[in-house]
């Protein structure tokens, strides 16, 4: 079959593989993170993207590195998207030095300075309100970096939703609010917990421009990251609203169910972002099979060698263990932990 | 070894929990449940089944507004309901923290007892289970701390039971918290009978010579393996378990420090600025001329706890902390 270098939605061939392989990436690292976790390698909670993986490719490719990325817990994808190096990210999974913050944040908590990842957030809406205070100081240090802020739809029920919002749009802060909306928040259904079924009118509220998404399609979550990056720079928020799916459980401890089986086949089958590039991307021959596979085989050795290299590290000491919970001037701080 | 009566059973420290809210509402028709996910049982259980049992109107599924759940029990309890409210995790009490000082703690106080607050917020609380930064915190010297506010934690399966009902029973905003190590552990017999567990009653888990532990929570089984292996060196250590830390049952604590003349006050929480602190001076001020030694504290080191599981046993403290201080402090 011959390629065509053809546009697809103004997105270049180049580009469109590129996303193609970035979701491939996260998926395969996920599916890495779980299998580690099922062998006891890593502990605590691990909460995958499964099923996301158009959000965060869609939307963060597109960001400068300056740009500013700000998630929650379920955070992997967006650090990889954003560039961080998957053997660190995956040896910070497993609690090890080599890991981004030496493996004493784990899973919930990626950071990544150099990459301006601010983090990945345990409590629940704990980072809109911090995203609204890097775009503040956007403003008041003449930069134009956005802040792009990613969190579920279960955030929403959080008083910092609403205060984030309101001071964002009363500011002019250049901050980008992504609703990743899965439908559900751990157990609880959009319906048990939302008194209207979108945040149109929510935003409306506050005077904040609004999009939805089909957050299975990436060409228009990526159309519609644009507008809103473009507004961010012109110094308005926007609230995304994208509507997605998690495929697997909350967390791993999970098993899922109160979801029908049938719906969760349903978007599986259905609605995989992945196959859904692909299918576009056959269609309209701008890819072979065998590029394609080359680029999943791609995403798949990267995967394996991040989990071999996490395998390979070394836990912290406990010198690693201590440090880092604040400078210590007077060295108060060290001579308690030597008595 | 005897057989325990036929009216114990052998339950889990959730199960037990869960038969204590199971009898409470059965007894009583203003208790209520409030929190994310507990019609489905909670994250860790303690309220499975109790929905299918009780109905929807008083087992109340809540969206994440931790504010909201315990603000909204507050209102209830005003009203003449008895609300258990649960936190789904200790460390999203913080995202509450102004209902439950600024409001809870101060109603009898503010409305010269026209308003009882009789509430029981319930949060799982502790490490032991990799859960890292933000899902592994001991909170209870903060909220020790706040006047009108009570706090209790169980460490058995039976005293879960006992405090729970005592919790529920009582007329104040109880913060009840539960070590969440401890929930698949079944350690003793639990009475199947209506009992209470008075709050503010500690316990001696084992009797010694030589020096007294104070502790609570998941430290309790700590230090009575510990209690195991300086028993074979002819250490011989008392062991007390607080079970309430507000209001606080001083005297059991300080007459064993006057038959015992060393006391170790052992928390899983951060030994600076801890709950052990608060123990520590009460001892050293009313047991001072007694006392062999300076009051030994035992508690996390000074850091956030790390993610990973094996790394997170190595800031806490265990058993083995607890057999060098003793050790130390007896030589
Ligand atoms: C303040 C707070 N409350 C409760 C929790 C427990 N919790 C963690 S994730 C979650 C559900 C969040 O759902 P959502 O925001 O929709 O994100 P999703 O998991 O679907 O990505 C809950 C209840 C928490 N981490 N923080
Ligand atoms: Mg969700």
């Amino acid at each position: 079959m011959a390629i065509r270098d053809v546009t697809l939605a103004g997105l270049s061939r180049e580009t469109l593989l590129d996303f193609y392989f970035k979701m491939w990436l996260i998926r395969r690292f996920e599916e890495k993170a779980a299998e580690g976790y099922t062998l006891g390698k890593i502990g605590g909670f691990l909460h995958l993207y499964i099923g996301q993986e158009a959000v965060a490719t869609g939307l963060i490719s597109q960001l400068r590195n300056d740009d500013v990325v700000i998630s929650s817990y379920r955070e992997h994808g967006h650090a990889l998207v954003k560039g961080v190096d998957p053997n660190k990210v995956m040896a910070e999974l497993h609690g090890k030095a080599t890991g981004v913050s030496k493996g004493k944040g784990g899973s919930m908590h990626i950071y990544s300075a150099e990459h301006n990842l601010l983090g990945g957030y345990a409590i629940v809406a704990a980072q809109l309100p911090i995203a609204c205070g890097y775009g503040l100081a956007a403003n008041h240090q003449h930069l134009d970096y956005v802040t792009m802020c990613f969190f579920g739809d279960g955030a929403v029920d959080e008083g910092a939703f609403h205060e984030s919002l309101n001071l964002a749009e009363l500011w002019s802060l250049p901050v980008i609010f992504v609703c990743e909306n899965n439908l559900y928040s751990m157990g609880n259904s959009l319906e048990k917990a939302w008194s209207v079924n979108s945040l149109e009118p929510r935003a409306a509220a506050y005077g904040m421009a609004y999009e939805k998404v089909d957050g299975m399609e990436i060409i228009n979550v990526h159309e519609a990251g644009q507008r809103a990056i473009e507004r961010a720079r012109a110094g308005k928020p926007t609230l995304l609203e994208v509507i997605t799916y998690r495929f697997r459980g909350h967390s791993m401890a999970d098993p899922g169910a109160y979801r029908p089986k049938e719906e969760v086949e349903r978007w599986r089958s259905q609605r995989d972002p992945i196959l859904l590039l692909a299918a576009k991307l056959r269609e309209q021959g701008i890819a072979t099979e065998q590029e394609l596979q080359q680029l999943e085989d791609r995403a798949s050795g990267i995967a394996e060698a991040a989990s071999q290299f996490a395998d390979a590290s070394p836990f912290p000491t406990m010198d690693d263990l201590v440090a880092d919970v604040m400078i210590d001037p007077t060295g108060a701080i060290a001579w308690r932990h030597q008595h | 070894m005897d057989q325990p009566p036929a009216s114990f059973q052998d339950l889990s420290l959730v199960e037990a929990l869960r038969d204590g809210l199971r009898e409470e509402m059965a007894r009583d028709s203003r208790i209520i449940i409030l929190g994310e996910d507990v019609s489905m049982g909670g994250i860790f259980q303690a309220t499975r089944d109790l929905r299918a049992q009780f109905g929807s109107q008083r087992v109340w599924d809540m969206p994440l507004a931790e504010s909201a759940i315990v603000g909204i029990s507050i209102g209830a309890a005003l009203a003449g309901l008895i609300p258990v409210a649960e936190v789904q995790f200790a460390d999203y009490l913080f995202g509450a923290m102004r209902q439950i000082v600024n409001e809870a703690a101060k109603m009898r106080f503010r409305s010269r007892g026209d308003w009882l607050c009789p509430l029981v917020i319930r949060a799982p609380y502790g490490g032991g289970l990799g859960a890292g930064p933000d899902h592994s915190q001991s909170v209870e010297a903060f909220f020790a701390h706040v006047p009108g506010l009570k706090v209790v934690i169980p460490a058995t399966a039976a005293d879960a039971k006992g405090l729970i009902k005592a919790a529920i029973r009582d007329a104040d905003p109880v913060l009840f918290l539960e070590p969440k190590r401890l929930y698949q552990q079944s350690n003793g017999p639990v009475p199947t009978d209506d009992y209470v567990v008075p709050l503010g009653q500690a316990v001696i888990r084992r009797v010694g010579q030589d020096a007294t532990v104070i502790t609570y929570g998941a430290m309790v089984r700590e230090a009575l393996s510990a209690a195991e292996v300086l028993a074979t060196d002819d250490i011989d250590l008392e062991i007390i378990d607080l079970r309430s830390l507000q209001p606080l049952d001083q005297t059991t604590m300080l007459t064993s420090v006057h038959k015992t003349r060393r006391a170790i006050v052992l928390h899983e929480d951060a030994r600076f600025g801890g709950f052990g602190a608060e123990l520590a001076a009460t001892i050293s001020e009313q047991c001072f001329a007694v006392l062999d030694a300076p009051v030994v504290r035992i508690g996390a080191r000074h850091s956030p706890i790390p993610a990973h599981p094996g790394l997170e046993q190595t800031i806490l403290p265990n058993a083995t902390t607890l057999i060098q201080a003793a050790r130390y402090l007896v030589s």
